[in-house]
């Protein structure tokens, strides 16, 4: 992990989301699924963002302004510069033969990068409204659909690896149709490397850190830290509907306002 | 012992998730550790406020049986003195963990952590379960006080008086933060220890009030997140400075602020930070001598008269 402060080269909106670009330094971008701690101007703690896609020059960040802390990085300019720490935590497995990409709100972040990886493949989105689902042109082979029809409607009948990011509700929806899925889950947390034991969330039966041992979770997998079992309990539940606010899913996948 | 001048807050860093920021301490507090293993509290624990934040972590850890046995040996190879956070729910917990301790090789000093505002606490004063550990342990003991209490200096006065080599000040306050949609608690445990930027004024009224009462080092904490944060404690009485949630968002945070101090260092002209030990005081009481024996006796630093 390393930290730098870096300049921003430019934030664009894409629906209610800002893709908020910066120069990358001499960050690694690390694997698909992995996190970035990104200072939030004014706010005590940083934000962990999955990286939404990284060139030899830039990195960028799609976020979704849902509180002070969101709100401050989405309203960042040229020549504003921030402290970025990464990358953290485990990413998706690569060694997959057939993925198909799952993606809910916010949580489309991570795909395109992770579809740039994998050549493309297939992917299916969830959003809750038009203007959210302008998001769904960042990932390529994409279908989308619109709330009420959730994005497990469209997940095909034949075996796939899947690799999903999305609010906690989403990700057991497609866990219990794909108990093999490769899922990004999320948790509050304050500093993405160990230290604070915040992100703490049930994992094989035990509270673990999610910074640690996730964010990318398999069920039964051994490459996070040994997780064994079911690697989600009603406690991210929990955790996943105390931020809900009355707030459409797709909020949910963002838990650091 | 050589006093460090800067540590982390206990439960403010994982040195064997983190072994390289751990490096650039002088020494390592670890998490506190109890008799038994401790899963913690249930998630959501932290939330973010708009001046600190809170934790619910509720001193999860592995137990002593295991820290001794696993962890230990481990932070060892570090080669940074330990001080290990000592908890527990009765004075008989406490002493029993520093005795297992006592004659460690790695462990440079205990902190009794006796204030922790996720747990409830033992039911003994401060200054007996000091007692009880000073009876169990060579190793220098340090107190963890809590800044809520109305009379700190009675406190801290018990503490030395039963034996303890130093105090930490502060640990966190309790507090609570509100989903401002559902006006329903963030934190599952409703309420957390409150720490961050806000708690800085709390931590220097805490030392400099300490440092009038007891004749012991001081070890400062709270909101410290610059070089000036730092010498500021060190001027209201600190001869240790601990870095917390400074490092959740910086974790070359200590390299910073080592920077930092030096540059405060050439510029006032001086050789050390903790030169400036006990600064605060001087315009408020010139010549008090307890003041001024008290922060003499503190090991490893140069002291200048205050008067």
């Amino acid at each position: 992990m390393r930290r730098e402060l870096l300049s921003v080269t430019g934030a664009e909106g894409i629906g209610p989301y800002t893709l908020l670009r910066v120069a990358r330094g001499r960050l690694d971008a690390g694997v698909p699924g992995q996190f970035f701690m990104l200072e939030a101007p004014g706010r005590v703690l940083p934000r962990p963002m999955s990286l939404c896609s990284a060139s030899p020059r830039e990195l960028t960040f799609l976020i979704d302004p849902i509180g002070p802390g969101t709100r401050a990085l989405c309203s960042l300019g040229s020549r504003d510069k921030l402290h970025i720490l990464g990358p953290l935590g485990n990413g998706f497995d690569l060694e997959v033969e057939r993925p198909l990409l799952v993606g809910g709100g916010i949580g489309v972040a991570p795909l395109p990068r992770l579809s740039e990886a994998l050549g493309g493949p297939p992917a299916v989105l969830g959003f809750r409204s038009d203007w959210h689902a302008e998001a769904a042109a960042l990932v390529p082979n994409a279908e989308t659909c619109i709330e009420p029809i959730l994005v497990t409607k469209l997940l095909p009948e034949e075996r796939h690896d899947v690799l999903a990011c999305g609010p906690a509700p989403m990700l057991e929806a497609v866990r219990s149709l794909a108990p093999a899925a490769q899922l990004a889950w999320e948790a509050p947390m304050a500093c993405g490397y160990g230290a604070c034991h915040g992100c703490a969330v049930e994992i094989g039966g035990e509270l673990r850190r999610l910074c640690v041992e996730g964010p990318v979770l398999r069920r039964g997998g051994t490459e996070h830290g040994g997780t064994r079992g079911s690697p989600v309990s009603p406690l991210l539940r929990r955790a996943g509907s105390t931020d809900r606010a009355g707030a459409p899913v797709s909020v949910l996948v963002q838990m650091h306002r | 012992m050589n006093l460090p001048l800067l540590v982390n807050a206990s439960g403010c860093l994982d040195a064997l998730a983190a072994p390289d920021v751990t490096r650039t301490l002088e020494a390592y507090v670890t998490k506190t550790i109890t008799p038994e293993p401790r899963e913690g509290n249930p998630p959501v624990r932290i939330a973010e406020t708009g001046a600190g934040m809170l934790n619910s972590i509720g001193l999860a850890n592995p137990g002593r049986e295991r820290f001794l046995g696993q962890t230990l040996p481990r932070l060892r190879e570090l080669g940074v003195p330990l001080w290990v956070s000592v908890g527990g729910f009765a004075a008989t917990e406490y002493a029993e963990t520093c005795a297992a301790l006592d004659g460690r090789a790695g462990v440079a000093a205990i902190e009794l952590n006796l204030s922790c505002p996720n747990v409830n606490e033992a039911p003994e004063s401060a200054a007996e379960i000091v007692l009880a550990c000073r009876n169990a342990t060579e190793l220098p003991l340090y107190a963890k006080l809590s800044p809520a209490t109305w009379d700190l200096a009675e406190t801290a006065r018990a503490v030395e008086a039963a034996g303890a080599d130093g105090l930490s000040l502060v640990n966190t306050l309790r507090g609570l933060a509100l989903d401002p949609v559902t006006l329903r608690p963030l934190l599952a445990a409703a309420t957390g220890g409150y720490s961050g930027p806000a708690l800085k004024p709390v931590a220097l009224a805490a030392v400099f009030a300490c440092a009038r009462a007891v004749r012991l080092p001081l070890v400062g904490m709270g909101g410290v997140s610059t070089g000036i944060d730092v010498l500021e404690l060190i001027a209201a009485g600190a001869s240790t400075v601990a870095l917390g949630t400074v490092l959740f968002s910086d974790p070359a945070a200590p390299a910073r602020i080592r920077e930092e101090l030096a540059t405060e260092v050439v510029r006032r002209g001086i050789k050390h930070p903790c030169d400036t030990l006990g600064f605060a005081h001087s315009s408020l009481q010139m010549g008090d001598s307890s003041l001024d024996n008290g922060l003499r006796k503190m090991p490893g630093n140069s002291v200048k008269a205050t008067a």
